[in-house]
């Protein structure tokens, strides 16, 4: 695993620094918003925009081809939490037919520091991560729909 | 409902975490932008953008005092004016960005003034500025943490002047 991660020489930064931008941000978009519903939206907006950009990045650091099928794209969505995010999501709950799936993620960065208030707590704070993989998955040619299932911040997260 | 209301650990009893974690810096970036093109969708003019991201730098900076001072010094917190500097530019910077600030001068004019500087901020890399906006600085973020950091350990009284320099230096 750990081979895996120095393979793509990416550059890192501290995670705090990110876990608390992306607060900010957060709590700046509630203050705008209000409704959280719409915060929600919002959030996931700004993953599709990060989304679109990040497979660039993505496919010219690895140097990956196209997806035979959707088990192969569920690998390499993890491969990129690793070189993102820092951390290894499970694969699991596969639906019958193959076509969907989650990730469940044991701890998430985004979190770190993080407490939802009792009026937010229909808030989905990371919906940010659901926008990134359907935006980055768009610009190759796999329209998906991503969404969390469960939250940490409520308890256990998946997508 | 309860139930798990009780065994639910809150954010209070979990350990405190080293802070050695790491995310891409691609990642960052990308988010950075993003905070920085959502700012600019609710501004009008550079200085208005400039304002919301200061904003949200010092919203950063509020929550590291708390962090930095109960992790690296035992929640003593620091009251003297310069070693609160040295702590921002080496501890806080070296966390943050990696290394250390380039250098903390103090002013010849004035003895409350102080810069801190930075040739190559982390949140700059990526941002090539429009020409229409050459005033815009994205550094001015970081400006915010710094100035958060500062006032929240109570240097309030003595730093206006410190503060508002430090924005222009970047």
């Amino acid at each position: 695993m750990s081979r895996s991660t120095t393979r793509f020489d990416t550059k890192k930064v501290n995670s705090e620094l990110v876990t608390l931008t992306y607060g900010a941000l957060v709590a700046q978009i509630i203050k705008d918003l209000e409704n959280t519903d719409d915060v929600s939206k919002q959030l996931e907006r700004l993953g599709y925009n990060m989304g679109i950009r990040l497979i660039e990045d993505f496919l010219a650091k690895t140097g990956t081809g196209r997806c035979l099928d959707l088990k192969d794209t569920a690998d390499k969505i993890q491969t990129a939490f690793r070189m993102y995010l820092g951390v290894q999501p499970n694969v699991a709950n596969w639906s019958a037919a193959g076509d969907e799936f989650s990730f469940v993620l044991d701890s998430n960065p985004l979190t770190d520091l993080v407490e939802l208030p009792e009026d937010l707590k229909g808030l989905k704070y990371c919906n940010i991560i659901c926008g990134v993989i359907r935006g980055a998955l768009e610009m190759v040619q796999l329209d998906v729909q991503s969404w969390i299932v469960q939250d940490q911040l409520k308890r256990g997260s998946k997508h | 409902m309860s139930l798990t209301g009780r065994t639910r650990l809150s954010i209070l009893d979990k350990p405190l975490s080293r802070g050695k974690g790491e995310v891409s810096l691609s990642c960052f970036a990308l988010l950075f932008s993003e905070v920085v093109q959502y700012c600019q969708n609710k501004s009008q003019t550079v200085p208005e953008l400039q304002n919301k991201l200061h904003e949200l730098g010092q919203k950063v900076g509020v929550k590291l005092i708390d962090l930095y001072f109960v992790r690296e010094r035992n929640c003593k917190r620091e009251i003297k004016l310069l070693n609160i500097l040295l702590f921002v530019k080496s501890t806080l910077w070296k966390a943050l960005f990696g290394r250390e600030a380039d250098k903390l001068e103090h002013s010849n004019d004035d003895e409350n003034t102080y810069y801190l500087m930075e040739k190559d901020p982390l949140v700059n890399k990526f941002i090539s500025v429009p020409r229409d906006k050459s005033s815009l600085n994205c550094a001015v973020f970081i400006a915010g943490i710094v100035e958060a950091v500062l006032t929240g350990t109570d240097l309030r009284p003595k730093l206006p002047p410190t503060g508002t320099k430090e924005q222009h230096i970047w």
